[in-house]
């Protein structure tokens, strides 16, 4: 409440977009903008509390369902082999559908296509866990987001909802997070808004979420309305915050304040 | 039409509708949490070790660990470490029951709070003996009265 | 689902003082916060833990609101015996759970 108060008198004095980004030596993770605590609360496996969901994603994994009545093991083998590397290049695009999934999205065409199994809801338990897990495999890798001629409009209107003002409070995603990074806002420093980490455990939500909760966040903040989850415009925003931080290595699971 | 009155009637009801604070714990109430808890004993300063972070990053998970000088000996040992505050709706945190077993009187965890305040650990040993410290802690993005978002 | 996470150290040497860790999975809703319709929302915490070591208890901790979601513990315990270590969690609305570790005590 304090903090988009605080926004509405900020964003009186930003200048308008400059669209200039940030120079690639310049950008950290915002595992840096955090305290001690925080960041040791992610490192250590035994006090992160996203390891019950891993150990649940991990359960997932190896369980039969849909009517197909197969588990992701029984085509995907073992996780730490088959899925390293995977995160690090979603979203990806899916020839079929002629346009980028995230990691969420691809899971659940994995559920109904081969599975033949009902999709899990955005921002569930299960969901969550088995992104979570299988975005594990990458903890350590480099973002690596190779856009091609299919997968450029799609970066370009990222870059376009990540550029432009928006919301009541008419700020855009690179006034503060390009430009006024690491200031503080509210007395919290503002990040650089890369995804390196996700899904992670966020102290404010006490629960692991996924990037996109946190980007209907971020809507909500400057006065937007969010899009849906799922929506084709926070899969854009993605896939261009992705891009943005290609070269980053991968926390997942990450803790944030 | 009268201005004065219209504005005095604006600010009425814009009192009016202002939402009353979430009733928190007062020092009157920690008080009276520990008096709960010690009875009428003296309590010493001393001996405990509050380790909590200054500054914080959200007040819904905050680092608390706390320790007590102690050889923890079968005759001499902490027998048990309250935690109080005076800020959160509630004055207590965690109470803590250890014996000779334990080794070292250390334990951690994780807490809530909802305001800037103080923070006060109590440890009791086996002589029947109390002692505390306090710790001042800011905390800029509180919990328990935050909304679900 | 995964209820809780311990960490103990498998194997210790007698007399040493080992840490034990517990992450337990719980949202510890306090009965302070209110629903985007202003509707209380009722609490829903751990209330105790303990920790017994082959049967004697090591440690017993009471808990309340102020503690956080997914509730991290750590304490220590002298490696008297090599054995099992049973830790069990209560709370609101009946909710029990039990986990245990073995440690071999050289």
């Amino acid at each position: 409440m304090i903090a988009s108060v605080v926004l509405l008198l900020v964003a009186g004095f930003l200048p308008a977009s400059s669209g200039a980004e940030m120079a690639p030596e310049d950008r950290r993770s915002g595992y840096e903008f955090m305290s001690a605590q925080t960041r040791a609360m992610q490192d250590d496996e035994a006090a992160n509390p996203a390891t019950l969901w891993l150990l649940d994603g991990e359960a997932l994994w190896i369980r039969k369902d849909g009517r197909a009545d197969v588990s992701c093991a029984h085509c995907h083998g073992d996780a730490a082999t088959t899925m390293k590397g995977v995160a690090a290049r979603y979203p990806s695009f899916d020839p079929k559908l002629e346009r980028p999934l995230d990691l969420e999205q691809r899971i659940n065409a994995c559920r109904t296509d081969a599975q033949q199994a009902a999709p899990f809801a955005f921002e569930s338990r299960e969901l969550l866990a088995l992104t979570t897990y299988i975005a594990r495999q990458s903890r350590g890798l480099l973002i690596q987001i190779n856009v091609d001629a299919r997968l450029q409009p799609f970066l370009d209107r990222g870059r376009n909802a990540f550029e432009r003002r928006q919301g009541q409070l008419n700020i855009s995603c690179a006034q503060c997070h390009d430009q006024y990074w690491g200031r503080k806002l509210a007395g919290n420093p503002i990040p650089q808004a890369h995804p390196t980490g996700y899904p992670l455990y966020r102290l404010e939500w006490q629960s692991v979420g996924s990037l996109q909760r946190r980007l209907r966040n971020c809507l909500a903040g400057v006065r937007a309305a969010p899009y849906p989850f799922g929506a084709p415009e926070l899969v854009e925003l993605e896939l261009y915050l992705m891009w943005r931080a290609r070269g980053m290595k991968i926390e997942t699971p990450a803790v944030r304040p | 039409m009268s201005t004065r009155r219209e504005f005095l009637l604006a600010a009425g009801a814009l009192v009016l509708t202002v939402r009353p604070n979430t009733s928190h714990a007062t020092t009157a109430a920690m008080q009276e949490a520990i008096r709960k808890v010690v009875g009428d004993a003296q309590i010493n300063r001393g001996k405990v070790k509050l380790d909590l972070p200054p500054l914080i990053d959200n007040g819904n998970v905050v680092a608390l660990s706390v320790s007590v000088e102690s050889p923890m000996t079968p005759t001499d040992y902490v027998k048990a470490i309250h935690v109080f505050n005076e800020k959160n709706p509630q004055p207590n945190i965690v109470s803590v029951q250890l014996g000779p077993r334990a080794g070292r009187a250390s334990v951690s965890t994780r807490i809530r709070l909802a305001d800037s305040q103080t923070v006060t650990a109590i440890a009791q040993l086996a002589d029947g003996s109390f002692w505390q410290t306090s710790q001042d802690v800011i905390v800029t993005i509180a919990a328990c009265a935050e909304e679900i978002s | 689902m995964a209820r809780a996470v311990v960490t103990v150290p498998p194997r210790a040497k007698r007399g040493e003082i080992i840490e034990i860790r517990t992450l337990v999975g719980h949202r510890m809703e306090t009965g302070f916060r209110h629903d985007n319709l202003g509707r209380s929302i009722a609490r829903d915490i751990l209330t105790q833990f303990v920790c017994t070591y082959n049967g004697t208890e090591i440690c017993r901790a009471e808990l309340f609101p102020a503690i956080s979601a997914n509730p991290l513990f750590t304490f220590t315990t002298i490696a008297v015996e090599s054995g099992t270590l049973e830790f069990k969690w209560t709370g609101d609305n009946n909710f029990v759970l039990n986990e245990t570790a073995s440690i071999t005590v050289e």
